[in-house]
C-alpha cells in the first residue's frame, strides 16, 4: 500500500485529501439530504435508512400551497430572468463600448446594492413601494428580484463584451456586415457565454430569493423559500429534506444544461473583469 | 501607359480632441501600387488608414477610390478591406466560416464560395485549413487566414495596419515575401502600415514617410535612402551619422576641416552622412582628424567607430580592409557622399 502512495508524489496526495474534504463538505450533506427524502423510517446509528418511501413525497407534492409555490417561483424565476436580460444586457454593451465619464461609478453602484445591508435597502425599497401601490403585487416581487441581480447580469455581460475586439467588430463591418448583423453575428455569440452564466445566476438567485420576497410579496406571493420557513418548522425533517431536493434540484439540472453549451473555462472566462 | 490613380486622398484632415491626429495629408496611390505609411509611433498613420476604411471621419478633405469619393459610404459599402495588427478573426467560427462570412452576405452561391475559399487558403499557403477554428492556429497562421479574407472581398484597395509586427522577425520576413508575391500576382492596390523602415524598405513600391502628422517625403525606396528630402527622413531611415557644421560661402567648417557645399545654404548646418560612404586614409592626409576607437566585425563587413572633435563617427567597411585598423590609430576622413540640412530643421 504504501508504494503506492509514494509513487504517486506528495503533489498528488495533498490533491486526493483536499478532493476528499470537499467531496466531504460540499457532496456529503446533499447526499445525506437525498437519503433523507427517499427514507420511510432512519434512526441514529444506522449508515444507511432502515426502509425507503416516497410518503414524503407525495405529502409534500399533494399540498396545494406547495405546489402553488413552486409554479410561482418558477415563474417569476423566468420573468425576472427575461427582464434582466432586456434591461442589463444593452446596458452592459453600452458600459463595455461607450466610455462615458460615470460609467466606473456607475458599475460600482451595482456592486453597492449588494454590498449594501440587504434589509436595510429592502425597507427603504419597500417604503417606496408602498407609496406607488407595488406592495403585495407580482410586479413589486419581480422588481425586488431585479435588484438583486441587477449586478452579475450587468458586470458579466459586461466583461465578455469587453472581450470582444474593436478590431473584430470592424472586421466583419469591413467584410460587408452593417451595425446590427454585426452584433447578431459576431459581439452576441461570443459574449454569449457570459450572458449564459450571468442568466443562469439570475434565474438561480431569483429561486432562491426570501428576504425581500418576504418584504413586499406577503401575504399573497409565497415563493418555495418562503413556504420552506414553514415547512421546517410545522413538518417533519424529512418533508424539509424533499423541499430542499425541489430547491436545488434546479440549480444542478441548469448547471448540467449550461455545462452542454459552455465549457467550464469558458464559464470561468465569464467572469474575469477588466 | 501610366497606370490609372486607384486611391486618392485629398488634403485630409482629422484632428482628435487631444489635438492630436493629421493634417493637409494628399496622395495618390496607382492601381497595383503597393504603397507604406511608414514613421514612428503616434505619427497618424493609422488615422489615415482607418480614415480611408471608413473607420475615422475626417474633419475635412476628401479620399476618392476609383475617381469616386468614398466619405459618404460607411465601412461596409467601401471597396476597401483592412488586416488589423491582431484580433483580426472571429473566434466562434471556423476559418471556413471566416472566410465565407463576407461572401454570403453577397449571396454568393454555395459552390462559388467553397471555390474561392480553397483558391484563398492556397495562396496564403493554408491549404485544407477549412475547419480549424483560429485558436488552433499559430499567429502567423492567423494574419495568413486574415490576409485571405480580406483578398476574398476583393478590394478596389487591400489596407494593412501593422499585420505582421506581432510576429517574430523570422516569420515576419517569410509573410511580407508572400504579401510581396500575392500582390504581384493579382495586380492588387495596397497601402501598407509599418514603423519598421526595414520591412518598408523591402516591401515597397513607393514609400510615405510621415512624422507629426505631416507627409515628410513620398518616393521609391531607393530614393528614400539615397537622398532624404529633411533632416527627419534622413534621421529615421537607415544608419546615419550626424555631424554640426558652419557653412559660409560655399564650405562648411566642420571643427577645423573644410567642406565643399553649394553656395546658397548658410548658417548653422547639420552633415548626415551614411556609415558607408565614410572613407578614411592616413592622418597625414587631409580630411576629419580621428581616432579609431572600436573595430567589430560583423559578418562579411565591419563596423568601426571612430571618434573626432565633432563627434563619433561610425564607418561600414568591407571585412578585409578593416583588418588593418587597430583601436587607437590616427586616420583622415573624407566623405563620398553626403547630404546638408539647416540645423533648425529637426
Ligand atoms: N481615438 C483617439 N483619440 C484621441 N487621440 C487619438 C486617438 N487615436 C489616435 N490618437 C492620437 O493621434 C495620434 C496619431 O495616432 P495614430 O494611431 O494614427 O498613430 P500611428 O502612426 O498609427 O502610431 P502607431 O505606430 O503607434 O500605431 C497619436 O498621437 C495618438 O495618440
Ligand atoms: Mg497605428
Amino acid at each position: 500500500m504504501s508504494w503506492y502512495f509514494k509513487s504517486l508524489g506528495k503533489r498528488k496526495i495533498i490533491e486526493f485529501i483536499i478532493f476528499a474534504l470537499f467531496i466531504f463538505f460540499f457532496l456529503g450533506p446533499l447526499i445525506n439530504l437525498a437519503l433523507l427524502a427517499f427514507s420511510g423510517k432512519w434512526q441514529f446509528p444506522a449508515a444507511l435508512p432502515q426502509s425507503w418511501s416516497f410518503t414524503w413525497w407525495k405529502f409534500v407534492l399533494s399540498q396545494p400551497e406547495i405546489l402553488k409555490s413552486i409554479g410561482l417561483s418558477f415563474l417569476i424565476a423566468i420573468v425576472v430572468t427575461v427582464l434582466s436580460i432586456v434591461v442589463c444586457v444593452p446596458a452592459a454593451y453600452a458600459f463595455a463600448r461607450i466610455r462615458f465619464p460615470l460609467s466606473k461609478w456607475f458599475l460600482f453602484s451595482f456592486l453597492l446594492t449588494n454590498a449594501f445591508p440587504k434589509m436595510g435597502l429592502y425597507v427603504a425599497i419597500a417604503v417606496l413601494f408602498f407609496k406607488v401601490g407595488l406592495m403585495n403585487t407580482f410586479m413589486g416581487v419581480v422588481l425586488i428580484h431585479v435588484v438583486n441581480t441587477l449586478m452579475y447580469m450587468t458586470w458579466i455581460p459586461a466583461a465578455s463584451f469587453k472581450n470582444v475586439h474593436k478590431a473584430q467588430e470592424e472586421a466583419a463591418r469591413d467584410a460587408g456586415a452593417g451595425p446590427f448583423r454585426v452584433f447578431w453575428n459576431v459581439t452576441l455569440p461570443m459574449s454569449l457565454p457570459g450572458i449564459i452564466v450571468a442568466s443562469i445566476f439570475t434565474f438561480l438567485s431569483s429561486l432562491d430569493e426570501a428576504q425581500g420576497t418576504f418584504m413586499v410579496g406577503m401575504p399573497d406571493f409565497k415563493t418555495m423559500p418562503l413556504i420552506m420557513y414553514g415547512a421546517v418548522q410545522d413538518y417533519p425533517a424529512t418533508a424539509g429534506a424533499v423541499f430542499s431536493i425541489l430547491l436545488t434540484l434546479p440549480t444542478i439540472i441548469l448547471l448540467f444544461v449550461s455545462r452542454r453549451f459552455v465549457s467550464a473555462d469558458v464559464m470561468s472566462s465569464g467572469f474575469t473583469m477588466k | 501607359m501610366t497606370a490609372q490613380v486607384q486611391l486618392s486622398i485629398q488634403k485630409l484632415t482629422k484632428r482628435y480632441k487631444t489635438g492630436e491626429g493629421v493634417t493637409g495629408i494628399s496622395l495618390d496611390i496607382k492601381q497595383g501600387e503597393l504603397v507604406t505609411l511608414l514613421g514612428p509611433s503616434g505619427c497618424g498613420k493609422t488615422t489615415v488608414l482607418r480614415s480611408v476604411g471608413g473607420f475615422l471621419e475626417p474633419d475635412s478633405g476628401d479620399i476618392q477610390i476609383a475617381g469616386k469619393s468614398v466619405l459618404h459610404l460607411p465601412p461596409e459599402k467601401r471597396p476597401t478591406a483592412m488586416v488589423f495588427q491582431s484580433y483580426n478573426l472571429w473566434p466562434h467560427m471556423t476559418v471556413y466560416e471566416n472566410l465565407a462570412f463576407g461572401l454570403k452576405i453577397r449571396k454568393m452561391r454555395k459552390e462559388q464560395i467553397r471555390d474561392a475559399v480553397e483558391r484563398a487558403l492556397q495562396l496564403v499557403r493554408l491549404p485544407g485549413a477549412e475547419q480549424k477554428r483560429p485558436t488552433e492556429l499559430s499567429g502567423g497562421q492567423q494574419q495568413r487566414v486574415a490576409v485571405a479574407r480580406a483578398l476574398l472581398l476583393e478590394p478596389a484597395v487591400l489596407l494593412l495596419d501593422e499585420p505582421f509586427s506581432a510576429l517574430d522577425a523570422k516569420l515576419r520576413n517569410e509573410l511580407r515575401e508572400e504579401l510581396r508575391e500575392i500582390q504581384l500576382s493579382t495586380k492588387l492596390t495596397m497601402m501598407f502600415v509599418t514603423h519598421d523602415q526595414e520591412e518598408a524598405l523591402s516591401l515597397s513600391d513607393r514609400i510615405i514617410v510621415m512624422n507629426r502628422g505631416n507627409i515628410e517625403q513620398s518616393d521609391s525606396p531607393q530614393q528614400i535612402y539615397d537622398t532624404p528630402k529633411s533632416l527627419f527622413v534622413a534621421n529615421f531611415i537607415g544608419r546615419m551619422n550626424m555631424l554640426d557644421g558652419i557653412a559660409e560661402n560655399g564650405s562648411i567648417q566642420i571643427q577645423n576641416w573644410e567642406l565643399h557645399a553649394s553656395p546658397d545654404i548658410s548658417g548653422k548646418v547639420v552633415v548626415a552622412v551614411r556609415p558607408e560612404d565614410v572613407r578614411w586614409k592616413d592622418a597625414s592626409n587631409p580630411g576629419l582628424a580621428a581616432t579609431v576607437k572600436q573595430v567589430m566585425v560583423l559578418g562579411h563587413y565591419a563596423e568601426i567607430t571612430l571618434l573626432t572633435e565633432a563627434g563619433i563617427i561610425r564607418m561600414f567597411l568591407p571585412r578585409e580592409e578593416a583588418l588593418v585598423l587597430s583601436s587607437g590609430q590616427s586616420v583622415s576622413l573624407t566623405f563620398a557622399k553626403h547630404a546638408v540640412y539647416p540645423q533648425s530643421s529637426v
